[in-house]
């Protein structure tokens, strides 16, 4: 019952950060939206008896990505070019495809069988990091080293992008 | 109320007691006490901790430090407060109203959650009810990852701080300062994964219990020590790390717009900041509150961070400080290096 | 089990009401009487010249925090290892050992190319 009460208090904030990340005008603000929407959605992993999950979340998105996004946005000058290049108008069309496409996902998830699923409270009761390590160093050997490859290229084509200004 | 009127109350009182709502609502209302109590003596704590970093400034120096207000400046610290209380507050017009407000605010939260995992002591039991009380607020098994993830959140009221003032040196010293605060949290990370693999859990009360007995980890890990000790002096931007809030060249750096009680926050954060830095290295490697029996476990534990407050400030008054591209470079090209190194080293030991 | 989350939210609750009761209070107490210069940002004494945020991209900073987010996403693969490390032993040691190689192979990359030098 009470945790009903906490998911969709999670739900409801994370729902109306994601719509107000791309409502603000100022890009900072988005970005802070953003934060918020992360941090529910670290709750609600919680609420499904993940913390592993939560923290990492919070590590990696709040801690590391959205503070790029920030870097970026207070360098440029995005204060001047807000909004100059959004199209005008035209908005007709747009809330009548958000209306078609709204009424798809609650057809399609009413027909299926995910409002059936609850979460059984007693599953694991000690945040799974042993199974997660000891799953990742024996059945999924080759994804994880798969990773490694996919960070090393992130890294090396960022420092080729940025190796005209480097100079 | 006569006794024959409270021995009729004692089976109610059983049955209702183990009612296991009304136990789940004990829980909730002492998990509530324990936040209060917890966050107002660390509220608090910023006080005795200006006087003593001023003193002890004052006796590196060879002069007396805060002498007037009170007996040997002692009150020095309550006028200081009163002092910011009552100072005007400047908004500068044009900096960002909201941000402005709530970067303060963004900066404390994360020191003070810290405070939820933080095991102060083993459990004690209440001698009349024969209840066990943890000395702990919650002990998340995934305790030493939060901590750090948490730590990773409190770039953002400087650079929340730096941007909402609108002012160059304001930005450029929030950017730097968050810059350097991530180098770093690199090699923090890397110094408390050494600790996790001596210990198998990511805990933070498995950690400290695995060290009883004198097997403290800074006798295991003592590179990993000085790593953490380092990577820790830059996170909490103290000297020598400080570039980004010179006073000398950048005007105070990403608060240097902001006054009397916002100002009070900022700094009250770099403190607390502090103090949660001392107790998890003290946790993590010098054994929590083990320590020969003739005191409390809590003793103990406030005598060893207390002496690692005061390691700290030691180095505040000791050292120059770096230059901000060499401090980059020590954290990039010397300490990370240096910890993967350790954290290879260790697990071929343990294997 | 979800109890031992629960202090986060009432920690973050508390502060956030503390700070803005202490924030109420001090606007309640202080004296207000802004002036125009009081009011403008400090520039050593003269007025400021030009707009805070023009001109200022530095490439450093976000080639420092790329290096960062690859090398975040390394840690939290090394604290499942560090956990199991000593029941699975030498093969989880080896992959673990491949893994740090290829980022350290990164890492000298970015030394070479000059992406960890300047400011």
């Amino acid at each position: 019952m009470a945790e009903q009460i906490f998911f969709f208090i999670f739900a409801v904030l994370a729902v109306g950060s994601a719509i107000a990340v791309v409502s603000f005008k100022n890009p900072v603000y988005s970005v802070l939206s953003l934060m918020v929407c992360f941090l529910q959605m670290a709750a609600l992993f919680v609420m499904l008896r993940s913390p592993f999950l939560a923290v990492v979340q919070v590590f990696v998105y709040v801690g590391a990505v959205l503070v790029l996004f920030l870097f970026v946005i207070m360098m440029l000058d995005i204060r001047k070019a807000r909004m100059d290049q959004f199209i005008t108008g035209g908005n007709f069309w747009a809330i009548g495809l958000l209306g078609i496409l709204i009424i798809e996902m609650i057809l399609i998830i009413s027909k299926s069988r995910l409002t059936s699923i609850t979460v059984s409270s007693e599953l694991r009761l000690d945040g799974g990091v042993r199974e997660i390590g000891e799953a990742l160093f024996t059945k999924y050997i080759l994804p994880f080293e798969i990773v490694s490859f996919i960070l090393l290229v992130a890294l090396m084509g960022a420092i080729v992008l940025g190796r005209k200004e480097l100079r | 109320m006569g006794q024959e009127e409270i021995r009729g109350l004692l089976p109610v009182l059983e049955l209702y007691l183990s009612n296991p709502l009304v136990i789940m609502m004990l829980e909730i209302l002492l998990i509530f006490i324990k936040v209060v109590v917890v966050t107002l003596v660390v509220f608090s704590l910023p006080l005795p901790l200006t006087y003593m970093e001023r003193k002890v400034a004052g006796h590196i120096q060879v002069r007396l430090g805060p002498m007037r207000v009170g007996p040997h400046g002692i009150l020095q610290p309550l006028a200081d407060m009163i002092k910011l209380f009552f100072k005007e507050d400047i908004i500068p017009s044009k900096a960002d109203p909201w941000l402005f407000r709530i970067a303060p605010v963004i900066s404390m939260v994360p020191v003070f959650a810290v405070f939820a995992t933080i095991p102060f002591g083993d459990k004690i039991t209440i001698p009349f009810i024969n209840y066990e009380v943890s000395m702990y607020i919650s002990d998340m098994n995934v305790g030493i990852l939060y901590v750090l993830a948490i730590a990773g959140l409190s770039v953002y009221g400087i650079i929340l701080g730096g941007w909402a003032s609108n002012s160059k040196y304001a930005l450029l010293g929030g950017l730097r300062s968050s810059a350097q605060m991530i180098s770093y949290e690199l090699a923090l990370s890397f110094a408390c994964i050494g600790v996790v693999m001596i210990v198998n859990s990511l805990s933070l009360v498995d950690i400290v219990k695995a060290q009883s007995g004198w097997h403290w980890n800074i006798f295991y890990q003592p590179v990993g020590f000085v790593i953490f000790f380092i990577a820790g002096l830059a996170e909490i931007n103290r000297i020598p790390f400080d570039l980004p809030e010179d006073e000398g060249t950048l005007g105070a750096g990403y608060h240097s717009e902001y006054s009397s009680m916002r100002f009070a926050f900022f700094m009250l954060t770099e403190y607390v900041a502090m103090v949660s830095m001392s107790i998890l290295a003290v946790l993590l490697f010098f054994g929590g509150w083990n320590g020969p029996s003739f005191l409390p476990g809590i003793i103990w534990f406030v005598i060893k961070v207390v002496l690692c407050i005061y390691f700290f400030m030691w180095t505040r008054f000791t050292f120059p400080r770096y230059r901000y591209d060499q401090l980059m470079s020590i954290g990039w090209k010397v300490l990370l290096p240096l910890s993967l190194l350790n954290i290879l080293i260790t697990g071929l030991i343990i294997i | 089990m979800l109890l031992t989350y629960l202090p986060v939210l009432i920690i973050s609750g508390f502060v956030i009401f503390i700070a803005t009761f202490v924030f109420i209070i001090n606007s309640i107490v202080s004296p207000k009487k802004p002036s125009s210069e009081k009011l403008s940002p400090w520039e050593c004494g003269m007025e400021p010249i030009g707009e805070a945020s023009s001109g200022h991209f530095k490439i450093h900073f976000f080639i420092i925090a790329i290096l960062f987010i690859v090398f975040d996403v390394e840690t939290l693969f090394l604290f499942p290892w560090a956990v199991v490390l000593r029941d699975i032993g030498m093969v989880a040691f080896v992959e673990m050992f491949i893994f740090i190689a290829i980022l350290a192979v990164g890492l000298i990359y970015a030394w070479k190319k000059g992406a960890l030098e300047w400011v």
